[in-house]
């Protein structure tokens, strides 16, 4: 109840709990969980001391094992274990094939455009692979931590699209947890590093993965961070300098591509090592046993891997040098060039980079554990338990949105890098006399052709008046909410016929699906669902009802008048006699809406005063 | 609810004009931001977090209206009762007309020009140079806010409107000529 806590300067809010909340990086190859104990955000181990756990997931007869055990089996069980689930989360099985790196897995044929992969405990999807590994991290926070998380903050590369973050919010949701937030990984990068060295002016975050890439161009000012621009490459990462070193090392041994999985993931699994160990020493040794016998030895050296990664690294410059442009800024003009993680460990990166921005890099924070850092820092300030703090990210979207016009042309409604929350709207009009139905297909890119963008939905606003064709006004509203997720709504002005969807994306799971996953994941608890759900719901009441009555004293005289006030001390006391005899959870709920409902006004007239605060001491007359 | 007639300069406790302090309107944009930033109400019940979006999303768009100068220009000729919609309101200027064509053809031939990145540089300066005269001139006109000097300030308008067209196309050729180094 954020608003009506808002206390007055030098009067403390209602004294409450620390609510347990934690920040996870849901990375490509390796995971982690981060949370702020005793005013200092760290990652959290799991009971062996590890910090980080592998992205990967086997399923068995018995059930999935998540981590190092599973990346362990990865070569012996390949169609089983399911490494990098990030690449193809929100992705369609046709887009699967345009991914670099060769997949091993078996994709069931189901009549579905999401991609299900066969394993000996059934089909799954990304989304549930996803699942298995923020459970396990939300298990070792909550062990660690020692009560229930009251919600998470996610990280995801900036360069998402909606598909890909509507996925992961699923994932989450499949996983129990409640997101207070999707976080872009290169801010959550930001906020680890600004936080802790308060620094002003203009950053770039250069942030490689093993399988995507990011560029965030942001300002820090007074604890603002302000994304100025951000982009990337969704599908380019440390894993695709693997795949090149793999196929050199293939080449050179003249192994085929048609060799059996488990040699392919051998061989990608010592192109890493022979990656990883070159960035101290020189040369490397390489051996490969093909299976069959025959073993071939070789060497790689740095100026060989250089040369074979420098494509790829091009690549992260050319999307730095839009960002600048988008950001309106040239090089000079960036304080520091922070490097996030785990591929800026490659030498040459770290030299590419430096030298497109004329600046040594900064590489002072684990890249791997940055990201989660910093999303810990966000979910501890939104799990309310800084109300004072000044932190506050203001985000973009990354890429443009738009509907599909005549001729296969896209319009763009919003731009990319325009600051979130957004809401815009556009005028359209029927082409045909008498037309009654508009076909509105949603899609995402900066490109000018339908067919060259990402379809996110299509829908159908029927019903408009017959009109001659040019008459009607359509109009079509997109708005985009902090999490960098859309709605689109159409409605035909003159008679208000009106369309909407909460975009959901072609290659994400239906509701349905969900529901169903968690029906089955539920019935196994055994827990006396209904009297939980009573006790959760007098928590929330309690909840409001306690942040009422401080606003009450805080300012009810000065916002209220008599008559107002005892409508809402009547509807406060009916909640509390609710709360109090209630049986059934979905009552209080019903309840805590009514009082809601009864006190709106006194919220906006709360918002309104507080905005009329923030903007005192600078009246109009100040520049007369 | 943020009061939706009281127009974008009230809401940031600014005087309605076009000359504008960037920096001031930045700084009172984060503190607003501060109050009614979804953020503020993660752990809010539904009602406050609609109301909390629908507040920063017109902050939002309250602050990119005012801070980029052409689109200001347009929001105060729309206050002004002036309808700024491209079809109805375009110049008449004959010789500015001119003076885009001819620069649109110079740009055409960039990528023939024995430097085409020194050339394109020449050309994406003398469309600042422009584009800031125009501002300079919107100043004067929605200052003195006569119907005459409004009907100017729409033409300016209008010419601003065709070079930041003209400028997004030389940094599009900008880009593409950067892929190819």
């Amino acid at each position: 109840m954020a608003l009506l806590q808002i206390a007055e300067p030098g009067q403390s809010a209602a004294p409450h709990q620390h609510r347990l909340a934690a920040g996870i990086d849901l990375g490509t190859t390796n995971s982690l969980v981060a949370s702020v104990r005793s005013g200092v955000a760290e990652t959290l181990p799991d009971e062996a001391g590890g910090h980080i756990l592998p992205s990967v997931v086997r399923y068995t007869a018995q059930g999935a094992v998540v981590g190092a055990a599973a990346r362990e089996a990865a070569v012996d069980d390949p169609h089983n274990t399911i490494v990098s689930a990030k690449r193809l989360i929100g992705r369609g099985l046709d887009e699967l094939k345009t991914l670099g790196g060769k997949l091993p897995y078996r994709f069931s044929a189901v009549d579905s455009a999401v991609p299900r992969i066969d394993t000996v405990s059934g089909a799954v999807s990304p989304v549930e692979v996803s699942a298995e590994i923020l459970k396990v991290l939300a298990q070792r926070a909550e062990a660690t931590l020692g009560g229930e998380l009251t919600g998470v903050v996610i990280t995801v590369p900036a360069y998402f699209d909606d598909a890909q973050r509507q996925a992961t919010k699923d994932a989450a949701k499949l996983a129990g947890l409640n997101v207070f937030r999707l976080l872009n990984e290169p801010t959550a990068a930001a906020v680890a590093y600004g936080l802790d060295r308060e620094a002003e002016g203009v950053h770039a975050i250069y942030d490689l993965g093993g399988g995507t890439f990011d560029i965030s161009i942001l300002r820090l000012n007074k604890g603002v961070f302000e994304v100025m621009a951000t982009g990337g490459d969704s599908a380019l990462g440390g894993d695709d300098f693997d795949h090149v070193v793999a196929e050199w090392i293939m080449q050179q041994a003249g192994i085929g591509s048609d060799a059996p999985p488990g040699l392919l993931r051998a061989l990608t699994g010592k192109a890493r090592e022979a990656k990883e160990a070159l960035a101290t020493a020189s040369r490397v040794d390489l051996q490969v046993d093909d299976g069959e016998g025959r073993s071939w030895q070789g060497e790689l050296d740095r100026d060989t891997l250089n040369e074979l990664i420098d494509p790829l690294v091009r690549k992260t410059i050319s999307a730095c040098r839009r960002a600048l442009r988008d950001a309106g800024v040239s090089p000079e003009d960036i304080t520091d060039v922070v490097m996030v993680g785990g591929s800026t460990r490659t030498l040459r990166v770290r030299e590419k980079v430096g030298e497109f921005f004329a600046t040594e890099p900064l590489v002072d924070i684990d890249p791997d554990r940055v990201v989660a850092v910093g999303a810990a820092l966000q979910a501890d300030v939104l799990a309310g338990n800084k109300p004072d703090d000044e932190m506050l990210l203001l985000d973009v979207i990354p890429l443009s949105l738009g509907i599909e016009t005549m001729g296969g042309l896209v319009e763009k409604i919003i731009p990319r890098n325009t600051t979130i929350p957004v809401g815009r709207a556009q005028e359209f009009t029927t082409f045909k006399d008498g037309q009654t139905a508009m076909a509105v297909h949603v899609l995402q890119g900066e490109r000018e052709l339908v067919s060259d963008c990402r379809s996110l939905a299509r829908f159908e606003l029927r019903g408009i008046p017959p009109m001659v064709a040019g008459a009607a006004r359509i109009r079509v509203a997109f708005s985009v909410d902090a999490d960098g997720l859309l709605h689109v709504e159409a409605e035909e002005l003159s008679q208000g016929v009106k369309a909407s969807v909460e975009v959901k994306p072609s290659y994400g799971l239906t509701d349905e699906e969900i529901a169903d996953m968690l029906r089955s994941s539920i019935e196994h608890a055994g827990e006396d669902m209904a009297a939980r759900r009573v006790a959760e719901q007098q928590v929330e009441a309690a909840r409001v009802i306690e942040a009422l009555q401080a606003a009450l004293a805080a300012d009810g005289d000065e916002l209220l008048s008599a008559t107002e006030r005892t409508t809402v001390e009547e509807a406060l006391q009916g909640l509390r006699d609710l709360a109090e005899s209630a049986i059934d959870g979905d009552a209080i709920k019903q309840g805590i809406g009514q009082l809601e409902q009864a006190c709106e006004f006194y919220v906006e007239r709360r918002m309104n005063s507080n905005i009329r605060k923030a903007m005192t001491g600078h009246k109009v007359d100040e520049f007369e | 609810m943020i009061d939706l007639t009281k127009n974008y300069f009230d809401l940031f406790g600014l005087p309605v004009a076009f000359v504008l302090d960037v920096g001031e309107l930045s700084d009172r944009y984060r503190e607003l931001q501060r109050v009614v930033h979804p953020d503020r109400y993660a752990s809010a019940p539904e009602q406050e977090k609609r109301l909390a979006l629908q507040q920063a999303t017109q902050v939002n768009e309250a602050y990119e209206t005012l801070r980029d100068p052409l689109k200001r220009a347009i929001y105060m000729l729309q206050l002004q009762g002036f309808d700024t919609g491209l079809e109805t309101a375009t110049t008449r200027d004959a010789a500015f007309l001119m003076q885009q064509m001819e620069m649109r053809e110079a740009l055409a031939d960039t990528r023939s020009h024995a430097n085409p990145e020194a050339r394109l540089d020449e050309l994406l300066r003398e469309i600042r140079g422009m584009l800031k005269a125009q501002v300079a001139e919107l100043a004067v006109q929605l200052e003195t806010a006569t119907q005459e000097q409004l009907e100017a300030a729409r033409e300016s308008v209008s010419k601003m409107q065709f070079l930041n067209k003209l400028y997004h196309e030389a940094e599009a050729l900008e880009a593409e000529l950067e892929e190819l180094i």
